[in-house]
């Protein structure tokens, strides 16, 4: 299709779906309103369950069979990238005389990356950890580990952060942490007879250990999510960085 | 004004998939594609809004109360976001791979099947 065919096929849609989405927005409930029924029966359910953060009780507890859905959706595209990403029989050749050196930057911004690697992962592990009681949550701080680790190559240090990063180790961390996630729902069919059901019992509102399984699954999704992207971005820097400085080699 | 947030949502969706129209370079299509899909945080958010109303995250010492923003469409919002992160790097390992192969990344000069 040439390029002016495409763009008043984009006119035409386009217009249409305005159209129809001025209309449907006109027909919404008043926007900010109190009436909102889902709101009322989830805050119920997460208060009965002991669950300061009812984000967290939707997520994890009371539409759990869902998030193992969009985990698994996770799980597939980490695979799925890896494998499109594999290096081809060529760039292997190549990536033996290639090697990441130290980068050009300020000994300040060095000193930064050491700083805040220790204290990025601080944060991202309390994100997880409390994903009960306060905002947070295992997707949330799963991405807060991930990038901690990535500072070290900010810092301009790729071979560093190839020693504190050994991939297969992550890989395995990943599949261990969706395993998690299903075994815990195995879990509740064997002690209450449904998928994921809330078996755990729930502790004080607000206290660290309540809310039940909720903080188990953070944490497996919490591993699962930093493990994931840790493993994405490697392949990313592998073909990036790793292929360019092969071919820099050659030439 | 009380529509305004929806018409903000409708808005970066068009937006993103004219972009995607207009693109000359597969990278931008997919960032397009973000712009497009962020449409639908802002739609999700707007639908369980409500006026001066906190977080529906309680701590240890406030009690459970109905007069907060609709945790239900925020958790949707999250599953949103991390289906979009996905998206979003499978395609550009798709985009890597037809760098690759094909020496372009521009969609008007890939016009072949190839079997």
């Amino acid at each position: 299709m040439t390029r002016g065919a495409r763009h008043l096929l984009f006119a035409f849609g386009g217009t249409l779906v305005a159209v129809l989405f001025v209309w449907g927005v006109l027909g919404m409930p008043q926007f900010g309103s109190t009436d909102h029924p889902y709101r009322d029966r989830s805050v119920h359910a997460a208060a009965q369950h002991e669950t300061p953060n009812v984000v967290a009780a939707v997520n994890f507890d009371q539409r759990g069979f869902d998030t193992l859905g969009e985990e698994s959706i996770f799980f597939a595209s980490v695979i799925g990238a890896a494998a499109l990403l594999r290096p081809t029989k060529e760039e292997r050749e190549q990536q033996k005389s290639g090697g990441g050196g130290v980068g050009d930057v300020m000994a300040s911004t060095r000193f930064a990356g050491y700083v805040l690697l220790p204290l990025t992962l601080l944060v991202g592990f309390d994100v997880v950890a409390h994903g009960h009681v306060t905002p947070g949550g295992g997707f949330q701080g799963g991405v807060v580990l991930a990038t901690g680790f990535h500072v070290i190559y900010v810092a301009g240090r790729y071979d560093a952060l190839e020693k504190v990063r050994p991939v297969t180790l992550f890989e395995n961390g990943e599949v261990l942490g969706a395993l998690a996630f299903a075994g815990l729902g195995f879990a509740g069919i064997a002690i209450s007879g449904s998928f994921l059901s809330n078996v755990i019992p729930f502790g004080s509102f607000g206290s660290f250990l309540s809310a039940g399984t909720v903080e188990v699954l953070n944490f497996a999704v919490g591993v699962e999510v930093a493990c994931g992207v840790i493993v994405l971005l490697a392949h990313f820097f592998e073909q990036a960085i790793k292929l360019r400085d092969g071919s820099r080699a050659e030439s | 004004m009380s529509h305004y947030a929806y018409f903000v949502a409708g808005w970066l969706l068009l937006m993103g998939c004219f972009g995607i129209v207009r693109s000359r370079n597969l990278v931008h299509a997919v960032v397009c594609l973000a712009v497009a899909q962020s449409g639908t945080y802002v739609l999700l958010l707007a639908v369980g809004y409500q006026r001066n109303a906190p977080a529906p995250v309680f701590g240890s010492t406030k009690k459970p109360t109905t007069k907060v923003v609709d945790p239900v469409v925020q958790a949707l919002t999250l599953t949103d976001i991390v289906v979009s992160a996905t998206v979003t790097a499978l395609l550009l390992a798709l985009a890597m791979q037809i760098a690759k192969r094909h020496g372009t990344v521009d969609p008007d000069e890939l016009t072949a099947l190839e079997g």
